[in-house]
C-alpha cells in the first residue's frame, strides 16, 4: 500500500512505546478518566498524528508523556516506554533530564508560550546551559546556529530581542528553536499549526519536515486537522472519548477506514478541489459515527436570484482605525482596514470573503452593518445607502441584516435564558406581544433543529455547534433578508461545523437568505459559495464565481493560498513545497498614507482580478 | 456539563449559588458573615443590650479595670465602655454603609458610562480617577473633614468622595470587557439602543464584581472613620465612636489598658470579618482570582 | 522608552496641576471666611481685614490663584500661622523622619511579603497556603493605629523593651529603638498586601502557557519561579505597591501620633486643629509631590522590567 521505505512498519524497539495509558484528573472530589487505556509506538524517524475532535483527550496524553500534568490532581498510570525505559516510574528530579532534552515539546499559542519578559536567545539557551552544561558563551553561539536552522531572517540581531517584536509564525520557529537545541529523540507538537495562518502552517510544517530528515527525529504529532494529518503523517492514530479507536498507515487510514467514526470525521471534512464541475454549493453528506450509515445527499438546487437587483451592494468601501500617540494623542498612524472593497450579493446568493488573519474581512462585514463606522464608500441595502441613516433608520434597517459570529460561547449572554434571548429582539423591534413570542421562539428553535422545550434553558447548558444554531436561531427572529456570517463554524469541530453549514444551506433556500460567509477555511468556503472574494491587506484582489476562483486563480495571492491548504487525501504525506519564510506586510500606514490607485481586469465573466506585477 | 447546572441562573440567584459554593469551599467566609450580622444586631438593638446610659458620668468611677458591673470597664468620665462601644457600633455601621453606598453608586455610573464610550471621555475620567487614586485618600478625608466641620454628613461625603475611585475603576474594566464580547456586538446588530444594551445586558454582568468590592471597601471606610475620630476629626464628642474611644484610651494608656484595647479589638474583629466576607465573595465570582486585594 | 518617559513626566505634571487647583478650591469652598474662623468670633474687624490682606484674600481670585500656583511652584509656600516660621521650612525639617518611617516599613513589606506570596502560590490550597491567607487577611484589617497601640502596649509598656516616645537620633542604637516600633506595625500591615498582591499575581503567571514551555524544556523548578513567573508576576506587584505607597503615607499620619514621632503627620494633625491655612496648603502641595514622584519611579520600574513598555 506503500511505495516509500521510510514508511514500513516499525523497527524492533520503538522511540516511544505507550502501553495502556490511562490518565484520570481530580473534579470536586472526584476523578475523571479522560484517557482511557491507549496503546502506541512511534518508531526512530517516524512521524504519527494524534488527530481527535476536542475532548478525545489528545492533548492529555501528549502532557502525560511529558509529565507536565499537575501532580495534585492528576493520575497517570500504564507504562510510557521512552527507548524501553518507563517514563511514569521516573522521579521528578530525572525526568526533568528527559523533557527537553530527549523529549520536546512545541505548544499551540506561540503567542503565549513564550516568556515576554526574557529574550529569545536566554529562552533557546537555558535548555542547552541545563542539558548540555554549556557555558553562556558556548550556548550562545550554539542559540545562533539553530536560530539559523529553523530559517529565522538575520538570526543575530535576534538574540537579545523579546518575543513580543516578532508575529506568530516566527514565535512558533522560536519554539521549534527551543524544542530542538538539545537534538532530542522524540518531538511531540501539539497544535502547532492551529492558531497561524494557512500559508503560515504550510511553512512551519515543511519546516518540521524538513528538520526531521535531517534530525532524524521521530515526531508525534498532535492535530483535529484531517488535512494536516495527510500533509505529515506516516501513521495515525484516530482519538475519540479517550480511547484510540483506530490507527493505521495513513495511507491506508484515508483509503479505507475502518471504523464509523474515522469515516464520519472524513465524511465531514471539506476537501479542497472535491467541489470541481459543480456550478452549486452542495451539503456534507452526514456519516453516523456510531453505524456507519451515510447520508444520501440531495441535489442542491441553485438558490441564487442573480437576477433580480442585489440585496446589497457594497462600493469602494473605506474603513480606516486611527493610532493615536504622544501627549495630545495625535493621529501617529492608520491602520487600513478595509481598502476600496466594492461587490454585490443577490437574494439566495453566498459570497464568501477569504483571505488570512489581518487583511480586513471580518471589519468589512461590520462595516456593512456599521457596527463599526465605514470612512467612506456605499453601502446600499435593498436600495437604501444604509451609511446615509440616522440612528433609528439604523435599528430599522438593522432587522433586516444579522450577524452571527465565530464564537458562540461570547454571542449569547450568560445571564438570559435562550427562549429570552430570542424573544428580545422582535419585543424591542415591537414584532410582536408575549404570547405570540413564545410560539414564535418555539418555531425558530424547530426551524434550526432544536427541541422548543429548550426555551428555559441557559446557554450555559448547550454544546458550541448548540450555540451557534440558537445564534442562527435570533438572528432569523427579525427574518433578514442578509446574513453576514463572521467565522461562523470556525471555532466548530469538523462533524459539528458540516451540520451547522447544512443548517445555513436548507434555510437558505427555504428563506432566500443572502450569506456574506466570512471565512479563512478555503475548504469549507468551497463547499459553501457561489462567489468568492479573496482579500489581501483590505483590499480585494480577486472576485468571481466559485468555480473560476478555485479551477482558475489568477492573482499570486490567490495561487499561493490555495497551494498552502493542506488537503485531507492520501499521497502527499511526502509533497515538498520548498521552503520560504514570508511576514505578511503591515496594513499600518503614516498618516498622510494614500493607497496607490488600483486597476481591475475582468478575464472572463463575473472573474475580476486585481493588476498585479507578474 | 449539561445536566450538572439546571438551576435558573438570573443574576442574583446566579451569584447567590455561586456564593453558597464558594463560602462552603471557604468556611471561614461563614464566620465573617455571622460576625458582620452580630455587630449589626447588637448596634440596633443597643438601646436593650446595653447595661448603662453611654453618656452616664460617674466621676467616682473612672477608669475602672473590667468589673462584674462593668465588663470592659469605664472611660475618665466614668462611662460604661460596653455601653459605649454598642452604641459606637451604630455610629461605625451607618457611616460605613452609607458612604460605601454612595461612592458605588457614583463610582459604578462613572466607570460604566467612562468604560462604555471609551475614547477622550474615558481618558480623562480615569485620569481624573487615577490622580485621586494616588492621593493618600486617608489625608484627602482628613483635609476635607477639617475644612467641611466634622460632623456625620460631611464625613460621610468625604469618605464618599475619597472611595469612588477604586469603584469606578472596578465597573469600566468589566464594561468594557462585557462591550468587547460577541453578545453585546450581536445586540448592536440586532437593533438594541445603548441604554438597554447598558443596563439589561452589562449591569447584571458586572454587578457582583461591585458588589464585592463594596464589601471590602465597607471595611475600609469604617476603618477610615476610625481613623478621622481618632484623630480627633470623628462625630462630635459625646458621641460615642470606636475611634473616639481608642483615642480617650490612649491619652490615658498608662492607666487603664483595657479603655483602648476593647474599641481596638472591636473594630479589628468587625473588618477582619468583613474581609472574610468579601474574600469568600470575590472567590464566588472568580475561584481564579483567590485572595486578590 | 523616551517617549514613554515624557508622557509619564507629563502626566505627572498633568497632575501636579490638577491636585494644585483642587487645594486652591479645596481651602476657599469651605464655609465661613477663613480669617474670621482663625481669629476667632472676637476679634475686630482691623484684625480680620489686616489678616486678609496678610493671607492675600483680600486679591481677586484670579490673582490669588496665579499667585498660590507661581508661590507653590517656587518654594514659596507663606508662613504658618502658627509659628511665624516660612512653612517649607517646616515641612521639610519634618520630612526626612517620614521617608525614613514609609521607607523602612516598605523595605520591611516586600522583603516579608514578596517570599511568603511566592510560598502561599506554589502551595496553593495546602495547608500553608491556607494560613498565609487568614494570617495576612488579618493583617489587611489592621487600623494602623490600632496595630500600633498593641506593640506599643506590649513592647514598650508591657515589656519596656523600646521607648514609648520614639523621637530619638544620634547612635545607630538610638536609631533602632525609635523606628522599629513605628516601622513593624507599618511593615506588617503593608506585608500583609504585598503577600496577597504577590499570591496572586503568581497564581495568575504560573497558569500561562510560558511557565509549561519552561518546564517543558526541563528548567529546573526553582528557576521556573523565580526566573520565569517571578519575573512576570512583578509587574501587577510593582502597580499595586507603588498605588500602596500613597496608603502607606496616609497611614503614617497614624503611626506617627502614637510613637509621638516626628513627621509630616503630626505636622498636619497640628496644622488641622490651628486651622493653619498656609501650611495645610504647603503640606498638600508636598504630598502631591510626593504623589507624583512615586508615580514616576513606579513608571520606571516599569521599563525595567518589562521589556514591552519600550514599544508603547
Amino acid at each position: 500500500m506503500t511505495t516509500d521505505a521510510r514508511k514500513e512498519p516499525t523497527t524492533p524497539v520503538p522511540v516511544l512505546a505507550v502501553r495502556n495509558l490511562t490518565t484520570a484528573f481530580r473534579v470536586d472530589g472526584q476523578w475523571i478518566t479522560v484517557v482511557k487505556g491507549i496503546s502506541f509506538e512511534i518508531g526512530p524517524r517516524e512521524t504519527v498524528a494524534i488527530v481527535g475532535e476536542s475532548g478525545s483527550g489528545k492533548s492529555v496524553t501528549a502532557l502525560s508523556i511529558m509529565g507536565l500534568l499537575p501532580a495534585a490532581n492528576s493520575r497517570v498510570t500504564g507504562e510510557i516506554l521512552l527507548e524501553g525505559r518507563d517514563l511514569l516510574k521516573l522521579p521528578e528530579g530525572k525526568m526533568r533530564h528527559i523533557r527537553g532534552n530527549q523529549i520536546s515539546m512545541i505548544f499551540q499559542e506561540p503567542m503565549t508560550s513564550l516568556n515576554p519578559v526574557l529574550t529569545l536567545g536566554f529562552q533557546i539557551a537555558e535548555a542547552l546551559i541545563y542539558h548540555r552544561a554549556l557555558d553562556r558563551k558556548q550556548a550562545e553561539a550554539e542559540t545562533l546556529r539553530i536560530l539559523e536552522r529553523v530559517r529565522i531572517p538575520s538570526a543575530a540581531s535576534r538574540l537579545h530581542e523579546y518575543p513580543h517584536r516578532l508575529s506568530g509564525g516566527m514565535r512558533q520557529r522560536v519554539m521549534i528553536a527551543m524544542a530542538l537545541a538539545c537534538k532530542p529523540k522524540l518531538l511531540i507538537a501539539d497544535e502547532p499549526t492551529t492558531a497561524l495562518d494557512v500559508t503560515i502552517q504550510a511553512e512551519i510544517l515543511e519546516l518540521i519536515k524538513l528538520l526531521q530528515d535531517e534530525e532524524g527525529m521521530s515526531v508525534a504529532f498532535i492535530t483535529h486537522d484531517m488535512g494536516v494529518v495527510a500533509e505529515i503523517a506516516d501513521r495515525t492514530v484516530v482519538m475519540l472519548n479517550g480511547n484510540a479507536v483506530e490507527q493505521a498507515g495513513t495511507e491506508e487510514l484515508f483509503a479505507h477506514p475502518r471504523e464509523p467514526y474515522t469515516r464520519a470525521l472524513l465524511a465531514a471534512v471539506p476537501r479542497l478541489g472535491s467541489m470541481k464541475g459543480r456550478p452549486d454549493p452542495q451539503r456534507f453528506a452526514i456519516v453516523d459515527p456510531v453505524t456507519g450509515e451515510r447520508e444520501i445527499v440531495p441535489e442542491t438546487a441553485s438558490t441564487a436570484a442573480v437576477t433580480e437587483r442585489p440585496v446589497l451592494e457594497v462600493a469602494n468601501l473605506v474603513t480606516q482605525f486611527d493610532i493615536r500617540s504622544g501627549v495630545f494623542g495625535r493621529v501617529s498612524a492608520r491602520v487600513h482596514a478595509v481598502e476600496n472593497v466594492s461587490f454585490a450579493l443577490s437574494a439566495g446568493e453566498t459570497l464568501a470573503l477569504v483571505g488570512e488573519s489581518g487583511c480586513g474581512k471580518s471589519t468589512t462585514g461590520r462595516s456593512i452593518l456599521r457596527l463599526v463606522e465605514p470612512k467612506s464608500g456605499s453601502v446600499v441595502f435593498e436600495g437604501k445607502d444604509v451609511r446615509g441613516l440616522d440612528r433609528e433608520g439604523l435599528r430599522v434597517a438593522r432587522r433586516h441584516m444579522q450577524m452571527i459570529f465565530q464564537d458562540p460561547f461570547a454571542s449569547l449572554n450568560p445571564r438570559k435564558t435562550v427562549g429570552g434571548a430570542i424573544a428580545e429582539p422582535m419585543r424591542v423591534h415591537g414584532m410582536l406581544s408575549r404570547s405570540d413570542a413564545r410560539d414564535r421562539v418555539s418555531d425558530l428553535l424547530r426551524k434550526v433543529g432544536l427541541a422548543p422545550d429548550m426555551a428555559s434553558r441557559f446557554p450555559h447548558e448547550f454544546s458550541g455547534g448548540q450555540r451557534q444554531r440558537l445564534c442562527i436561531a435570533r438572528a432569523l427572529a427579525l427574518e433578514p433578508r442578509l446574513l453576514v456570517a463572521d467565522e461562523a463554524v470556525s471555532a466548530l469541530d469538523v462533524s459539528i461545523k458540516a451540520q451547522v453549514i447544512n443548517l445555513m444551506m436548507d434555510l437558505q433556500a427555504e428563506m432566500g437568505l443572502a450569506y456574506l460567509f466570512i471565512s479563512h477555511d478555503i475548504a469549507v468556503v468551497e463547499r459553501v459559495s457561489h462567489r468568492i472574494a479573496v482579500m489581501y491587506l483590505g483590499e480585494i484582489v480577486e472576485i468571481g464565481p466559485r468555480a473560476a476562483i478555485m479551477e482558475d486563480p489568477q492573482h499570486p495571492y490567490t495561487k499561493r493560498l490555495m497551494a498552502a491548504v493542506p488537503v485531507p487525501e492520501a499521497g502527499r504525506r511526502n509533497l515538498r513545497r520548498g521552503l520560504s519564510t514570508t511576514e505578511v506586510p503591515s496594513p499600518v500606514h503614516g498618516p498622510d498614507y494614500v493607497p496607490a490607485p488600483r486597476l481591475y481586469r475582468e478575464v472572463a465573466p463575473g472573474h475580476v482580478v486585481q493588476a498585479f506585477d507578474a | 456539563m449539561n445536566t450538572l447546572v439546571k438551576a435558573a441562573p438570573t443574576p442574583l440567584a446566579y451569584f447567590a449559588s455561586a456564593t453558597l459554593k464558594a463560602f462552603n469551599t471557604n468556611k471561614t467566609s461563614w464566620i465573617g458573615l455571622v460576625v458582620f450580622l452580630i455587630v449589626i444586631v447588637a448596634a440596633i438593638f443597643a438601646p436593650w443590650l446595653a447595661p448603662f446610659d453611654p453618656n452616664d458620668q460617674n466621676i467616682f468611677e473612672k477608669l475602672r479595670a473590667p468589673t462584674w458591673e462593668h465588663w470592659l470597664g469605664t472611660d475618665s468620665f466614668g462611662r460604661d465602655t460596653l455601653s459605649r462601644l454598642l452604641y459606637g457600633a451604630r455610629i461605625s455601621l451607618i457611616i460605613g454603609i452609607v458612604s460605601t453606598f454612595a461612592a458605588m453608586l457614583i463610582g459604578a455610573v462613572i466607570g460604566m458610562l467612562a468604560g462604555w464610550h471609551g475614547g477622550r471621555v474615558d481618558t480623562v475620567t480615569m485620569q481624573a480617577m487615577d490622580v485621586l487614586l494616588a492621593f493618600p485618600s486617608l489625608i484627602l478625608g482628613l483635609i476635607l473633614v477639617a475644612m467641611l466641620g466634622p460632623s456625620m454628613v460631611n464625613i460621610i461625603i468625604a469618605i464618599a468622595l475619597t472611595s469612588i475611585p477604586p469603584f469606578a475603576r472596578i465597573a469600566r474594566a468589566p464594561t468594557i470587557a462585557v462591550k468587547e464580547r460577541e453578545f453585546v456586538e450581536a445586540g448592536r446588530a440586532l437593533g438594541y439602543s445603548d441604554t438597554r444594551i447598558l443596563a439589561v445586558h452589562i449591569l447584571p454582568n458586572i454587578f457582583p464584581e461591585i458588589l464585592v468590592m463594596g464589601s471590602l471597601w465597607l471595611a475600609n471606610a469604617i476603618r477610615t472613620e476610625a481613623s478621622l475620630a481618632f484623630v480627633g476629626l470623628g462625630v462630635k464628642p459625646p458621641t460615642a465612636t470606636w475611634g473616639g474611644m481608642i483615642r480617650e484610651g490612649f491619652e490615658n494608656i498608662l492607666d487603664s489598658y483595657s479603655l483602648a484595647l476593647a474599641p481596638s479589638v472591636a473594630i479589628l474583629v468587625l473588618i477582619f470579618a468583613l474581609n472574610l466576607l468579601g474574600d469568600g465573595l470575590r472567590d464566588a465570582i472568580d475561584p481564579k482570582l483567590k485572595g486578590e486585594t | 522608552m523616551t517617549a514613554f518617559l515624557v508622557r509619564r513626566l507629563a502626566f505627572a505634571c498633568v497632575t501636579l496641576f490638577a491636585v494644585l487647583t483642587l487645594v486652591f478650591v479645596l481651602v476657599r469652598i469651605v464655609p465661613g471666611d477663613p480669617a474670621q474662623l482663625i481669629l476667632g468670633d472676637q476679634a475686630s474687624r482691623e484684625a480680620i481685614v489686616a489678616l486678609q490682606h496678610r493671607l492675600g484674600l483680600d486679591l481677586p481670585l484670579a490673582q490669588q490663584y496665579t499667585v498660590f500656583l507661581t508661590g507653590a511652584l517656587r518654594g514659596d509656600w507663606g508662613v504658618s500661622m502658627v509659628s511665624g516660621q516660612p512653612v517649607i521650612g517646616e515641612v521639610l525639617r519634618v520630612l526626612p523622619w517620614t521617608i525614613e518611617l514609609t521607607l523602612v516599613s516598605l523595605v520591611l513589606g516586600i522583603l516579608l511579603g514578596v517570599p511568603a506570596g511566592v510560598y502561599a502560590a506554589i502551595h496553593r490550597n495546602r495547608l500553608i497556603d491556607y494560613a498565609v491567607r487568614i494570617s495576612s487577611l488579618f493583617g489587611l484589617s489592621f487600623p494602623p493605629f490600632v496595630a500600633a497601640i498593641i506593640l506599643l502596649l506590649l513592647f514598650a509598656i508591657a515589656l519596656p523593651w523600646f521607648p514609648v516616645i520614639s523621637a530619638r537620633s544620634g547612635s545607630l542604637m538610638a536609631w533602632y529603638q525609635s523606628i522599629t516600633l513605628p516601622a513593624v506595625s507599618l511593615g506588617l500591615i503593608s506585608a500583609a498586601y504585598v503577600t496577597r498582591v504577590t499570591r496572586s499575581a503568581m497564581l495568575e503567571v504560573l497558569s500561562e502557557d510560558y511557565v509549561r514551555t519552561a518546564r517543558a524544556k526541563g528548567v529546573p523548578w526553582n528557576a521556573v519561579i523565580w526566573r520565569h513567573a517571578l519575573r512576570n508576576a512583578l509587574i501587577p506587584i510593582i502597580t499595586v505597591v507603588g498605588l500602596y505607597l500613597g496608603i502607606l503615607i496616609g497611614n503614617s499620619v497614624l503611626t506617627e501620633i502614637v510613637f509621638s514621632r516626628p513627621g509630616l503627620g503630626k505636622l498636619l494633625i497640628g496644622a488641622l486643629n490651628q486651622r493653619d491655612y498656609p501650611m495645610l496648603q504647603g503640606m498638600m502641595v508636598i504630598y502631591t509631590l510626593i504623589v507624583v514622584l512615586v508615580n514616576l519611579l513606579t513608571d520606571l520600574a516599569y521599563g525595567f522590567v518589562d521589556p514591552r513598555v519600550k514599544l508603547k
